[in-house]
Order: structure tokens, then C-alpha cells, then sequence
């Protein structure tokens, strides 16, 4: 409409928005960066420098033993003998299938695969907030998997049974933090109910249970159930040495389970006790209708993060004598063959690979459903 | 669910409640049960442990702590041989594994604190480091740390003989795979004025520390407390030695034969439970830390520079205790951690509580209940013990609120 335009008083204001000026030359680009994170004050170029000459020190030598010296193929300790070798990843080579499967039979490893997909199946969707059916995936992976991978796991069915000794490496690692968890999640609800209970009894009986479980470590509650458990069953009751293992954890397990869900519990205001009580339903109603719902949702990084814990913490078994992941890696250290002065260090980084790239993944998305749960209300 | 309309009304109305549903009922109901329940299993456990026991031959009660050991411990801080009772040898557990435990603590502290403090750098490099530090650390299990520093490290170091150092040498130091070798600083007659100048400058600190507080209370003025205190800390036991004539002498370590003699030696074991329990715990640590900075609204620094405060000082007086109040909580769980994964010691031959008395001493007696039992209490006394203290620090640290 130019001819409004020219009538228009305000003719000096400029028609579009100017773009913005460049920021001044110190703080562009490559060089500005460099100023701003690096060479900001005196005491900071010096840290830059000192850490620049520690990163000179140790990167080139990791490198070189890491990748440029190592061993990559080699029949057996011989390959990897010498003055200047570097880790001996010919011993990983030769013993992946022990450090994933144990002493699983080589003809029945298909049905660790297969339990390995099924549990992918289940969990995959249950990470993604977005898709649906919650419910029956949650029920799917807390009760229809593990008696599928009972089943495909011991062989039941005509399957060839395998004994829980032949068990090892990741499988067990596997199997110890998911048992774990998954036994701990209903016990660690009832606990952290019972801990918030007006019953005096219920209520002293969650906390005993719960501080005992806290306050001791855990390698005192693996003797103590395959030392001391033992003894306070019928005689001829025999217990299988991994499912011993298992309960320990389990309960070790439950009371710090228990302690999450209680902070949910108590993030949850008064008034949703309030309103579940005014609606005249019984107390389980409420809390699986009303209380449980919200409070859960809330420690879902809190529950990723116990897992976390505990799949770390399986590592301990193999004092009992079973072994996981660690525990093979280490008991192969005596292989005859494979003696070398390289073989511990290549074994442990490799088992400390592993390890971490489950922790981290899970780590970076108990962050991420934390930013998503984090609506920004909190005081 | 209390039907509080049904008591506010009286007598009348309760009739007409059934006991059936009367909540008080139900739950005097359900506790009998679950007393029940939890009394059988009890009850079933112990007859069962007490069948079992007496098939098996093995004794109870705890009559096996006066006999004798009969073996050895290769690190005890109390006399200790292998004629000495059981008892004795819980005491060497109990101390090695309190020793290691106070050691991990401050060291992981100190680590911590400073990683804590990195992540949170303007410098680039120095927080991408801090964050690989405690992202790698954190996400590795501690045993297989503690494997690693053992086996893959120590371990592999020469032997005394091939690290090349020759017969019946004072070596000032000497690191090979038996361990850390220093100089033993051994006192002499007259050496206690020594220590108690020590306890002196402690004393002076702590009386300097008093009255500087109320001076500042009273008048604002500020006295460089720390560096007074360090100076006494070092200041009076220097005068004390140059007056009493130094009298202490140093014990060098040497090679004789094959082995290390005389000196001060940190064996690997103690030195790859030390590093794997600190730096492991100080990644968690760190976290903690930073969260705890990052807790004090930015308005506290921006105040605190408004009143021309400077930078070093508004982190020490301002930033830094309003910190503390949300560090301190979580970093006594992590203590209490560190305590407990103390316990790993006995995968790499530490002589802590768990291997010297849940590993041998129970081989040895069989007495599984008794000895579980008592590491399993030991362990919890120290954790009750150590939540007790630091929740008198937090009280004390903590701001009071109107």
C-alpha cells in the first residue's frame, strides 16, 4: 500500500529489522573460543597448558598399546610374548564365546540368543515413552519373560537341561541384575508402603528390614547365603548355588528399591492421599489406582539408576565362586596357554569395555527421562 | 482410610460399624498375622540351623574367639602372630579395615572436591577431563578396578632384584612388586616434646579459631585462621625438633638377598584397595559436588559481587557453605559406601574384617552363623555410627531457618 506509506508520519522508521551486527573479532570464531575457553586469565592458560602436556603424556602412549602394538591374531600366549607387545586382544578373540556364554553347551547357545531377543523385544518398547500398551509390556517383561527364560534357560519341555553351573560370563551377568531387579520391584513397593504405614508393627518391621539390608555390604550377604543359608533350610532341602546367589541379591536388592519408591511416595502431595481416601475405596485400590501410578513414574531415573548399581555390583559374585562376566575373564587368566604379562590388563579392559557401554547407555537414559519427567514445577 | 465420621459420633455409631470393617480391627488383625508369619519362619530357621549344626558336628556360642589362630596375616597394625587368638585376629581385620576405610575417605574427599569443582571450570579442557574422569570411573564396576590396579598394574612391576638396585643399598625410595618402600622415621629418646608440640599447635588452632570467629562476629574483622593454623602445624613441632637436637633417626630400606628389609613399606594390596576405593568413590563424589554448587541460586554470586566481594572469597564464604548444606546428606551415603565396598579387599588379599574373619577364620571354626553374624553387625555399626556423626556435622552446618 505505498500510498499510505508516504502519508505515514513515522516514514524515518526502518521497514524491515536490521540484522545484528557481528560479535566483536575477540570473541569470534576459532580464535575466540580459544580465548574465551581456554585463555581466559593468566591462571587459566596455565591450566590449559598443564592439562595440553598431560594429554601429550598419556594419549600417544594409550594409543600405541591399545591399538599399534597390539596383537590382534595369535593361537595362543606365544603370539603374544615379546618386549614391546601391547594388549594381546588375540586372547579376547579366542575366548568371546566363554566371556558371553560361560560353559554353556556350543549346540544350545541358540536359546541364550533367543532369550538374549526376547528380552530386547520387551524392553525396547518400554523405554520409548512414546509408544503404547505400557501395561502389557510391563507385564510381559515382569512376568511373561522371565518364565520364558526359565524355560528356554534351564531347558524345560524336552529341551537338553542345562545346569546353572555351566552358566557364566555376560549371561550370568545378565541374568544375576535382571533376577535382581525384577524380584526387587514388587518387594521393594511392599517395603516402601509398609516403611509409610500407621501399622507400628508393619511399619518397624520394613524399617529393620530395610536398614539391615542398607547397612551391610553385599559381599557379606553372598556368604551369607551360600554359607549360612544352607544351614537353616530342612536337611534335605539342596539349593542351587546360582539361585542362592540370587536370593541374596534379591534381597539386597529389595531394600534399596524399597528406599526409591518411598521417595516417590513422599513427592507425592498430601492431597492425592487425601482425595484417594475421600473416595471411599480400600487401601490398595488407592494406592494401585491413585498413589502408585504417579509415584513410579517419578523414579523411573531412580530405578534405572539402582539398576545401575546392581549390574555393577553383580561383579561380586565371583567371590562366591560364580562366574560372571569378571569372574571368567579373571579365571582364564590361569589358562596356561594364554600367560602373558599383557594378559590381565587386555582381559580387564576389555570385561571394563563391557561394562561400561551397559552403564553408560543406561545412565544417559535415566538423564534423559529425567529432563522429560522434570515439567520445571519444582520449588 | 479412617472412617473418622464413626468416632466423632460416638458410641451409637460404632455399633453400627461391624468389626469387620472397622479399620483398627483389621489392623490389629493383620499384624497378629504377619507376627505369626515372620515368628514361624523364625522359629523354622533356627530349629532347623540347630539340626543341622549338631548333624554336622559343629560347635556354637562363642566360646571359639580364646583359642588360638594358628595362622598368619600379612599386614596387622597390633601385635599379632599366629598364637594369638581368634579374637585378636578380628581386632587385625577390624583395624586393617578401618584403616583402609578413614584413608579412602579423606583421600576420595580430596579428590572429589577438586574433580567436583573442575567440572564446573570456564576452562574447557580442564572440565572435558573432569567429566571423562567421573563418567568412566563411575560406569566400571569397583572390583574390576580393584583388579586392575592389583593385576594389571602392581603386579606387573619388576621385582626388587630386576628394578636393579643393588645389596645392602639405603634406597631412599623404592617401588616394585612388593610394594611402596620409604624411609621408617623411628623416634628416640626425647622425641615426645615432639609430638606434644603437635597437640599444642592443634590446641592453639583450635582456641585461635574461637576467638577469631567472635571478633568477626563482633566486629566484622577478618584473621587469617588457616594459614595461621598451618604455620603453628608446622611451625612449633620445627622449633621443637631444632631444640631437642632431631631426635629421631631414619630407617632405610634395602635389598638382602631376594627380599626388602627395614624401612617403611605400603604393600600393592593396601595401596590397590586405597586407589580403587578413592578414586572410584571420589567420581560420585564429584557429582555430588557439582550438584551442590549448582544448587545456590546465581543471585548469591551476583549479590555477593554487588557487595565487592571478591571472586576467591565469595566461593569460600558464600557459595561454598550454602553448598554444603545439599552435599553433605549424599556424601555420607558415599562414605558409608566406602566403608562398605572395603569389603572387596578380600578379592585381591587385603587382610581386611571380611577376608582375615568371614574368610578365614570361618574356614577354619565353621562356625558360618556366628561369624556372619558378627561381620554383618560390625559392618552396620559402623554405618549407624557414621550416619550419627555426620548428621551432628549436618545439624551443625546446616543454615537454621526462620
Amino acid at each position: 500500500m505505498p500510498g499510505i506509506e508516504s502519508a505515514n508520519p513515522f516514514y524515518y522508521v526502518a521497514r524491515e529489522e536490521l540484522p545484528q551486527l557481528p560479535p566483536p573479532t575477540s570473541q569470534r570464531g576459532f580464535g575466540g573460543w580459544m580465548r574465551t575457553n581456554l585463555f581466559a586469565t593468566p591462571r587459566d592458560t596455565v591450566l590449559s597448558i598443564v592439562v595440553l602436556l598431560l594429554l601429550v603424556w598419556m594419549i600417544p602412549p594409550m594409543v600405541q598399546w591399545l591399538f599399534i602394538d597390539a596383537v590382534w591374531t595369535g593361537e595362543g600366549r606365544e603370539a603374544c610374548l615379546g618386549p614391546d607387545v601391547g594388549a594381546c586382544w588375540a586372547f579376547v578373540e579366542a575366548k568371546f564365546g566363554q566371556f558371553i556364554y560361560g560353559r554353556y553347551p556350543l549346540e544350545e547357545r541358540w536359546r541364550v540368543d533367543l532369550t538374549a531377543v526376547l528380552l530386547i523385544i520387551g524392553l525396547v518398547p518400554i523405554a520409548i515413552p512414546s509408544v503404547p500398551y505400557k501395561r502389557e509390556n510391563a507385564i510381559y517383561l515382569l512376568v511373561v519373560f522371565p518364565i520364558l527364560a526359565f524355560i528356554l534357560l534351564t531347558g524345560q519341555f524336552g529341551l537338553v537341561p542345562v545346569e546353572t553351573s555351566r552358566w557364566g560370563g555376560l549371561l550370568v551377568t545378565l541374568v544375576v541384575a535382571i533376577v535382581g531387579i525384577v524380584v526387587s520391584f514388587p518387594f521393594g513397593i511392599l517395603l516402601a508402603l509398609g516403611r509409610r504405614s500407621n501399622l507400628p508393627i508393619v511399619k518397624t518391621l520394613s524399617v529393620v528390614f530395610i536398614e539391615f539390608w542398607r547397612g551391610v555390604p553385599l559381599i557379606t550377604v553372598l556368604f551369607m547365603s551360600s554359607v549360612m543359608l544352607p544351614l537353616f533350610l530342612p536337611e534335605n532341602v539342596t539349593f542351587d548355588k546360582l539361585l542362592r546367589a540370587l536370593i541374596g541379591v534379591a534381597l539386597f536388592a529389595s531394600a534399596y528399591m524399597a528406599e526409591v519408591v518411598r521417595g516417590g511416595l513422599q513427592a507425592i502431595p498430601k492431597g492425592q492421599y487425601e482425595a484417594s481416601d475421600a473416595m471411599g475405596i480400600t487401601y490398595w485400590q488407592g494406592m494401585r489406582l491413585i498413589i502408585l501410578p504417579q509415584a513410579l513414574k517419578l523414579v523411573i531415573p531412580g530405578i534405572v539408576n539402582t539398576f545401575i548399581g546392581l549390574f555393577k555390583d553383580t561383579s561380586l559374585v565371583l567371590i562366591i565362586g560364580i562366574f560372571d562376566l569378571l569372574g571368567i575373564v579373571q579365571q582364564n587368566f590361569t589358562d596356561p596357554n594364554w600367560i602373558t604379562p599383557v594378559t590381565p590388563a587386555t582381559g580387564l579392559i576389555f570385561a571394563a569395555f563391557v561394562y561400561f557401554i551397559f552403564c553408560f547407555s543406561m545412565s544417559r537414559y535415566s538423564v534423559f527421562m529425567e529432563r522429560r519427567l522434570d515439567t520445571g514445577h519444582r520449588s | 482410610m479412617a472412617h473418622t465420621d464413626g468416632v466423632a459420633d460416638g458410641a451409637e455409631d460404632s455399633e453400627r460399624v461391624s468389626p469387620f470393617y472397622d479399620p483398627k480391627v483389621r489392623g490389629l488383625f493383620f499384624q497378629v498375622i504377619l507376627i505369626l508369619i515372620v515368628g514361624y519362619l523364625v522359629y523354622v530357621g533356627i530349629s532347623n540351623a540347630a539340626n543341622n549344626l549338631a548333624r554336622a558336628g559343629i560347635a556354637s556360642g562363642f566360646g571359639f574367639f580364646n583359642e588360638r589362630a594358628g595362622f598368619d596375616i600379612g599386614q596387622s597394625l597390633i601385635y599379632y602372630t599366629n598364637d594369638s587368638s581368634y579374637f585378636r585376629a578380628f581386632l587385625v581385620g577390624l583395624f586393617n579395615t578401618l584403616v583402609v576405610a578413614a584413608m579412602g575417605i579423606f583421600l576420595a574427599t580430596v579428590v572429589g572436591f577438586i574433580v567436583g569443582l573442575a567440572r564446573l571450570s570456564r576452562n574447557y579442557l580442564v572440565r572435558k577431563l573432569a567429566t571423562v574422569y567421573v563418567e568412566t570411573l563411575r560406569n566400571i564396576p569397583l572390583l574390576l578396578q580393584l583388579l586392575f590396579w592389583y593385576k594389571a598394574v602392581l603386579a606387573v612391576l619388576p621385582s626388587p632384584r630386576q628394578t636393579g638396585i643393588e645389596q645392602d643399598v639405603s634406597l631412599v625410595w623404592s617401588l616394585n612388586n612388593r610394594g611402596l618402600y620409604l624411609p621408617r622415621l623411628v623416634p628416640e629418646d626425647g622425641s615426645a616434646i615432639v609430638f606434644i608440640s603437635v597437640l599444642v599447635a592443634l590446641a592453639l588452632w583450635f582456641v585461635i579459631g574461637r576467638w577469631s570467629y567472635k571478633r568477626q562476629m563482633a566486629t566484622g574483622q577478618r584473621f587469617p585462621v588457616l594459614w595461621t593454623g598451618l604455620g603453628l602445624l608446622f611451625g612449633l613441632p620445627l622449633l621443637a625438633l631444632l631444640i631437642s637436637g632431631f631426635p629421631f633417626y631414619l630407617e632405610y630400606a634395602s635389598l638382602q638377598g631376594f627380599n626388602m628389609a627395614g624401612g617403611w613399606v605400603i604393600r600393592p594390596e593396601f595401596m590397590a584397595l586405597l586407589l580403587g576405593l578413592s578414586l572410584y568413590t571420589a567420581s560420585f563424589i564429584a557429582e555430588i559436588v557439582r550438584a551442590g554448587i549448582l544448587a545456590v541460586p546465581k543471585g548469591q554470586t551476583e549479590a555477593a559481587f554487588a557487595l565487592g566481594v571478591r571472586p576467591n572469597l565469595t566461593s569460600r564464604l558464600v557459595i561454598i557453605p550454602q553448598a554444603m548444606r545439599v552435599i553433605i546428606p549424599p556424601l555420607t551415603s558415599q562414605y558409608l559406601n566406602l566403608t562398605k565396598n572395603s569389603s572387596l579387599a578380600v578379592a585381591i588379599g587385603y587382610p581386611d574384617l571380611v577376608a582375615v574373619f568371614g574368610g578365614t577364620v570361618l574356614n577354619q571354626t565353621g562356625q558360618a552363623v556366628e561369624v556372619i553374624s558378627i561381620t554383618m553387625l560390625v559392618y552396620l555399626g559402623i554405618s549407624l555410627l557414621t550416619s550419627a556423626f555426620m548428621n551432628w556435622f549436618n545439624s551443625r552446618v546446616a543454615l537454621v531457618e526462620r
